[in-house]
């Protein structure tokens, strides 16, 4: 039992981060909050690629002369950090339209709270 | 932002940062190939250094660094390099990236993927540089609207 | 020579024209529109050419970089990816062209902007269709999507708010696949299809895989719009400017219809997905309940663009339904589907597009039978668009229709079948009560405004595209012995 939790932290990490996302998205009111919740469930997705990666006693995938290449063990792997570079940069691109889309919704209804917008809309 | 700050501090401080701010951001883009960093994290850097004069002295200052239509093009120009460096390849008879194919005299294949990799860095880092800007100013021209 | 660049140079013709059209538009706003025909058109021209080299020569891998495959990227040409290919390029094509009276009219001055990012989509969508890398299609999935946004808000007030809607939800939906593509990346340890696809049968039981599956289709389902987590499409669609409409609507949702292909029939193969869980028959059943709440929300719409965007979220439960049954005749039938329905629902928006440029509005009760005088080339073609979606022959509708039903037979899947015809029914309810207001004369009004009204027709760049597109079903319907018989040959088992 003791296992399941503590062996696999970084897991349970990624999932209660993820969570934390998704109810920030569903249940805050605010547009701005939801926004942040996405931020959130992203970067929970960015933890779980950085952890796969990571092995016991290695070291950095830059190469060092008194480490040969073949004996992977030693090196870090170092597609995955490859990936989530480009995934941190599709959270931003996100981002900045949401916020943009923000400032377009704001300036049209002068409010960013959910209920008060469905009522302006109505 | 598009106010200066009441207290001339603030940008004091940000003048004096900006230029090694941005002389860092060049660091990390030439040094992607080989140790990391590269063109996304570069840009990143880039952007901050030219949205921190931005930030910190308002519309009009800003305009002294670098204009606000000029951004655009800047981020033409990155991808363009980016476009232009697989496209040579294509014509020297490769697959699309293929650096090997550069027709740079006196290097061998490792060497030349080695610096194709650098020239689309450098091309990277130009266009996330100027789109970030690009994002910081539209969204402080919406303040004015409404 | 050109054949064996022909994937990468479909996806960078749009490439190149999204920098071009910025690189021209800021000099001349004028030349913006003409440089997405052209590019639009150099590709749909590609696309013809390697949907037909592709017949005599089998299909393509392109590696980029001239890396080999499990360490590089790759684009995979093969029949399923040369058809969508085919599909979505010409289809934006004639859209491009017909964009060009709207755009004037209802968004003046950003004409740069949007047709960059129309570019930019076109690019999203195309990559997404080729790759043969799963987080490659992640990324084109995240490119497509934000440019897909951007142009859904330049539209009337509330889009806005629609798009951020969309945004939120698109979000989400492509993160979870994201991490599904990493439980996978764990078991297996690549991210290439062809390669991963070999490797997965001995991890059949395990629960990664499984986990990763339903990630993945409950992630691209939300761009599918799958039934549960359609809730975006009929805000989005109805607010967007017409001309954005006709551009997303045909095709964003085939594409992910296409990832679902490729995904549940091609990487894990209709047994390691039903080993656990009968997971085809579960979306089986949600396609159903979609095309059945598409159907009866259209009813009740009197808007003609909502209607036609509840009529989209039937329509694509067809195409999810045929996937599901696994067998030749409904995978046929679900392609020759995805090809009907891309020309009819650009034709419908582009219509309703023309029809609001004209009389201010698109609202069904609104209508009256001075349209048939008004604009008759136009209502030919959504009569014949019309009666085609309803299902009826000779026209195109009826023969996709048909082979999704002999695959419900094959796998004696009743349920399905009934719901095949009672959806035809309704499809029939909405659409004919159109063409009854157009056609069929009110009797308490008198003959006198139908006679008054002249012809007032629309100037050939909105013509031409629609009643091409809309003609082509008549054409379609005639030759689809031959496209099946294409079709037939690319099913994977």
């Amino acid at each position: 039992m003791a296992d399941f939790f503590l062996g696999h932290y970084a897991y349970w990490f990624t999932i209660i981060l993820l969570c934390i996302g998704l109810y920030g998205i569903l249940f805050k009111k605010n547009l701005i909050k939801k926004t942040i919740g996405l931020a959130i469930l992203q970067i929970s997705v960015v933890m779980y690629f950085v952890s796969v990666a990571s092995k016991w006693d290695a070291t950095v995938p830059v190469l060092d002369p008194n480490i040969p290449v073949d004996q992977v063990a030693n090196y870090l792997n170092p597609l995955p950090h490859t990936l989530m570079l480009t995934a941190i940069v599709v959270g931003v691109a996100t981002l900045g339209v949401a916020f943009t889309l923000l400032i377009a919704v704001y300036n049209r209804y002068e409010t960013l709270d959910e209920e008060e917008l469905i009522d302006k809309i109505q | 932002m598009n106010k200066p700050f009441q207290t001339p501090i603030v940008l004091l401080g940000a003048r004096l940062l900006s230029p090694y701010i941005m002389l860092f951001g060049w660091y990390v883009i030439i040094h992607g190939h080989y140790s990391p960093g590269g063109g996304f994290q570069g840009g990143a850097l880039l952007a901050a250094s030219i949205l921190l004069i931005r930030v910190a002295g308002g519309r009009r200052v800003a305009q002294l660094q670098i204009k606000e239509f000029a951004t655009t093009p800047l981020a033409v120009v990155g991808v363009s390099i980016y476009f232009a460096a697989g496209l040579v390849a294509v014509a020297m008879g490769g697959y699309f990236l293929d650096y090997g194919m550069l027709p740079i005299p006196g290097m061998d294949p490792a060497w030349l993927r080695y610096t194709g990799i650098l020239i689309i860095e450098v091309g990277i880092g130009l266009a996330v540089m100027a789109i970030l800007v690009m994002i910081y100013d539209n969204m402080v021209r919406g303040e004015d609207y409404g | 020579m050109i054949e064996s660049h022909l994937p990468a140079y479909i996806a960078l013709t749009f490439l190149l024209f999204s920098v071009l059209i910025p690189a021209f538009g800021i000099w001349r706003d004028e030349l913006s529109q003409p440089l997405a025909v052209i590019g639009s058109g150099l590709a749909a021209g590609f696309s013809i050419y390697g949907f037909y080299s592709y017949l005599q020569l089998g299909s393509i891998r392109y590696f980029f970089g001239g890396w080999e495959p499990p360490i590089g990227i790759e684009f995979v040409y093969d029949g399923l990816s040369g058809f969508f290919a085919l599909v979505i390029n010409t289809v934006a094509f004639f859209v491009i062209i017909h964009s060009n009276k709207i755009s004037k009219r209802e968004f003046p001055g950003k004409e740069m902007p949007y047709y960059a990012l129309a570019m930019l989509m076109m690019l999203g969508f195309n990559g997404m269709v080729l790759t043969g890398d799963l987080f490659n299609l992640y990324v084109f999935l995240e490119i497509a999507s934000l440019a897909g946004y951007a142009i859904i808000a330049i539209g009337d007030r509330q889009a806005p708010y629609a798009a951020f809607r969309y945004l939120i939800i698109g979000t989400a939906g492509g993160t979870l696949y994201l991490l599904g593509v990493g439980f996978l990346y764990t078991v297996t340890g690549t991210l290439n299809i062809i390669d991963m696809s070999a490797m997965l049968p001995q991890f059949a039981g395990s629960t990664a895989v499984v986990a990763a599956l339903i990630l993945m289709i409950v992630g691209i389902g939300v761009k599918a719009a799958l039934f549960p987590m359609h809730g975006w499409l009929p805000d989005s669609y109805t607010y967007a400017s017409s001309s954005s409409t006709a551009l997303i609507a045909p095709i964003g949702t085939k594409v992910a219809a296409y990832i679902l292909f490729r995904i549940i029939l091609w990487l894990f193969g209709v047994e390691l997905t039903d080993a656990v869980v009968p997971f085809t028959y579960i979306v089986g059943v949600l396609a159903c309940i979609g095309i059945l709440y598409g159907s009866i929300m259209a009813i009740a719409q009197s808007e003609m663009k909502r209607m036609l965007a509840y009529s989209s979220v039937s329509q694509i439960g067809y195409i999810i339904m045929g996937l599901s049954l696994a067998n030749p005749w409904g995978f046929a039938g679900a392609l020759l589907h995805v090809l009907n329905h891309a020309i009819m629902k650009a034709a419908l928006f582009m219509i309703s597009g023309q029809i609001r440029f004209k009389e201010g509005h698109s609202s069904v009760n609104m209508f009256d039978d001075t349209y048939r005088k008004k604009y008759p080339w136009t209502m030919a073609a959504f009569t014949v668009t019309a009666i085609s979606m309803v299902g009826l022959p000779p026209l195109a509708g009826f023969f996709s229709k048909w082979y999704l039903a002999l695959g419900t037979i094959d796998n004696s899947n009743w349920l399905f079948l009934a719901v095949i015809l009672i959806s035809s029914l309704l499809n029939a309810v909405y659409f004919f009560r159109i063409l009854e207001k157009v056609y069929m004369m009110n009797p308490d009004k008198g003959q006198k405004e139908a006679a008054d009204a002249e012809r007032d027709e629309f100037s050939g760049s909105m013509l031409w595209p629609t009643s091409i597109l809309a003609f082509s079903l008549i054409v379609i319907g005639f030759a689809n012995a031959i496209i099946v018989g294409v079709l037939l040959n690319i099913f994977p088992m």
